[in-house]
């Protein structure tokens, strides 16, 4: 069964028992309820604060964790614990710190070969061995480095260790937490190219994860931007730039530093007051509500789901 | 005649380490103006933190200063004693690291840290020392002062930890605030928090701030001045408005082409190529040479002269010192 998209997420929810007592567990509601679909080929930025779980998002719906509850369809097919094994060769993730996501005793060539012996991906020897300074070269790496250790390297160069890693599988889909936010911008722009490059020949779908909304605008067809386990507001990039409507992306947007002295200069910052509430007591109905300028009753007391604003954008609010 | 309240000439650091001399800066000289922010930009490993160590004198034992001056208020600090180092860092000039976890002590309150502070650098009662640590507290927007002063770091979110290391280093009102990447562990909602609380203590306590970090947006919004610093030297310094609008070194013009474009269009990113300079084995000629597509037969071996561009612009490239040379005359210096 084939479908326009490679991944259709419905109300994910992974919720972690913390204790908070002798006795007590309460549930941390880490994701609570997000839905999206992302098509072949395509690019959904998924930003919003520490905390917001961004990361859980990626982790849960690759199983990394077992969901509370909700459903992940990959190529039309649910992800079940039973079929999680062949589904781990279409989708694979990028962790965030090049520092210590790769195992320092191991070879280049080791840990780009790994999933290929994990799969059994290859007949001999020599195949392996090809196939891994193939995917060095895709990534921009030096074939000659190919047994040298991770310590050996740059963080940029670490960085394309794991994604050659993570492409070894041949994915259809990688789930990128905040790929790029270690890297100095020099560093950073050949990885966001890299990124797009592999995209364009390999038509592999990225979740974009970052917390750089520059960097997240660049690189996206679509946002989603999340708020304490919700996904607040999803729109086109563009559309969500020029034409935000959940007064926290309108926050989030104006606080962003931009590098340019004369907008920055002329434009006004909406600074939020006060923290996010803990994850362990939110407040009732929109968990914005704490922060928000435009908060009612009506938000106290039920919590707004996303609704059709036309083009593409979703937006929960009951004020906007 | 603009008065400077901190004057670096051709600071030299260098670490002394088993591999080698370390030169972590060399030879870096600017001027900060009493009130105003000056940034400090650059790739990791080019200087920036090791420069703001070198003016607090906190280097690690292997580092030392090993030539040039730093004059605060026309008395160059160098040459102080420890003692007049240690007053030097209580009144005058304080410090905010990028990771508030590790500078706050986490057995102590929050509101004890702060009291000592006071106590330690000014001669005030211990009365009236808590009494300033909760003005501070509401200075710097921590909400319930009261209750957070009895509070232990590890109880407080990030950003109300950041706002407790602003207090404690405004406690005896510097002259000069150095904040090295103040906002790098926040998010951005917060970040702008703390940005504002900086730019606003600013004005109303008429310090200077000295800004390092790479997040060029912070940069704009915040800096009077910027210095851009490449393998240790700086290779450019103006106005937010020289370096944005008019860069003339070549790192500076890589820089600002590999961020996504604020207009949001899909245009490719141009990263700078190449890898980061060896300081065990600094180039003879212009550090970023090796890196620079425009690099001429000069840039090899000769460090390239620094030329004013326009009043307080300042770049050192050979490019701009060839388009300065009168037609014919170049070969009358270098081989370009
Ligand atoms: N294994 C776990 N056990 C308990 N709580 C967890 C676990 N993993 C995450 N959490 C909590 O879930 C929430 C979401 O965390 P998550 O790491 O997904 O956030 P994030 O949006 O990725 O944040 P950041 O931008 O800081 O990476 C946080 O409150 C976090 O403390
Ligand atoms: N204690 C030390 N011993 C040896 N070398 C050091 C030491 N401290 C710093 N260095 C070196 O000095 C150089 C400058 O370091 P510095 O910390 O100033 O960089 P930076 O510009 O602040 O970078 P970042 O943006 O990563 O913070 C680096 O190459 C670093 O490795
Ligand atoms: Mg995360
Ligand atoms: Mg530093």
């Amino acid at each position: 069964m084939s479908s326009e998209y490679i991944v259709e997420v419905s109300d994910l929810k992974q919720y972690f028992p913390v204790r908070t007592g002798l006795f007590k567990k309460t549930p941390l509601k880490a994701v609570d309820g997000v839905s999206f679909k992302i098509k072949h080929g395509e690019t959904l930025g998924l930003v919003g604060e520490s905390g917001c779980g961004k990361t859980t998002v990626g982790r849960s719906l690759l199983h990394l964790y077992k969901p509370t509850a909700g459903e992940v369809k990959v190529e039309g097919t649910t992800v079940t614990p039973q079929n999680i094994g062949s589904m781990r060769s279409k989708m694979q993730m990028v962790f965030q710190d090049p520092y210590s996501s790769l195992n320092p005793r191991m070879t280049v060539e080791d840990i780009i070969g790994e999933p290929f012996d994990v799969h059994k991906l290859y007949s001999n020897k020599k195949e392996r061995r090809e196939k891994i300074l193939e995917l060095m070269e895709l990534v921009g790496l030096n074939a000659e480095h190919a047994t040298r250790y991770v310590h050996e390297f740059s963080g940029g160069q670490r960085q394309r260790i794991g994604i050659a890693r993570a492409l070894a599988v041949n994915p259809k889909f990688i789930v990128c937490d905040e790929p790029v936010s270690a890297l100095d911008v020099s560093i950073q722009a050949q990885i966001l190219n890299m990124f797009e490059d592999l995209q364009a020949k390999l038509k592999v779908a990225y979740l974009f994860i970052a917390h750089d909304l520059l960097v997240v605008r660049h690189i996206s067809n679509r946002i989603a931007v999340m708020y304490l386990g919700k996904i607040i507001e999803i729109a086109d990039s563009d559309e969500l730039n020029s034409n935000p409507v959940h007064p926290y992306t309108i926050s989030l947007l104006s606080a962003v530093p931009i590098p340019d002295p004369k907008t920055a200069r002329s434009r006004q910052r909406i600074v939020l007051e006060g923290d996010v509430p803990s994850p362990l007591n939110m407040p009732s109905g929109c968990a914005f509500r704490t922060r928000c300028k435009y908060a009612t009753e009506q938000c106290k007391e039920q919590c707004p789901s996303l609704t059709d604003r036309g083009n593409n954008h979703f937006v929960a609010c009951w004020n906007k | 005649m603009t008065e400077y309240i901190l004057q670096v000439k051709d600071l030299h650091t260098s670490f002394f380490t088993d591999a080698g001399e370390v030169q972590a800066v060399n030879g870096v000289s600017f001027n900060l103006e009493a009130g105003k922010i000056l940034g400090i930009v650059g790739e990791s490993g080019s200087g920036k933190s090791v420069t703001s160590y070198s003016v607090m004198r906190i280097l690690a034992d292997t580092g030392r200063i090993t030539k040039g001056e730093i004059y605060f208020k026309n008395e160059d600090i160098t040459k102080y004693s420890e003692k007049q180092m240690h007053k030097f860092r209580g009144k005058h000039c304080s410090m905010i690291f990028q990771d508030p976890m590790t500078s706050l002590n986490p057995v102590y309150t929050v509101g004890n840290q702060l009291m000592e502070a006071i106590l330690l650098h000014t001669d005030k009662s211990r009365k009236q020392a808590k009494e300033r640590a909760i003005e501070m507290l509401e200075l710097v927007g921590v909400n319930e002062p009261q209750k957070r002063y009895n509070q232990y770091p590890y109880e407080l979110s990030g950003g109300m930890r950041q706002r407790v290391m602003i207090a404690m280093a405004l406690a005896c009102e510097p002259d000069i605030l150095i904040a090295d990447e103040p906002t790098t562990a926040l998010d951005v909602t917060i970040q702008a928090q703390i940005l504002e609380l900086m730019q606003d203590l600013q004005k109303r306590l008429g310090m200077a701030i000295i800004l390092v970090t790479h997040d060029l947006g912070v940069i704009a919004e915040m800096c009077d001045e910027i210095i851009v610093m490449y393998g240790g030297r700086v290779c450019e310094q103006g106005t937010a408005d020289d370096i944005f609008y008019n860069p003339c070194h070549e790192y500076t013009k890589g820089l600002l082409r590999s961020i996504p474009d604020i207009s949001g269009s899909k245009k490719r990113l141009t990263p700078i190529s190449g890898t980061p300079i060896n300081l065990l084995n600094l180039p003879k000629g212009c550090a970023f040479c090796a890196r620079c597509e425009k690099a001429m037969k000069v840039c090899l071996s000769y460090q390239p002269e620094e030329l004013e561009i326009t009043p307080g612009h300042y770049a050192s490239c050979w490019l701009n010192v060839k388009e300065r040379m009168e037609p014919g005359k170049e070969e009358a210096r270098h081989e370009f």
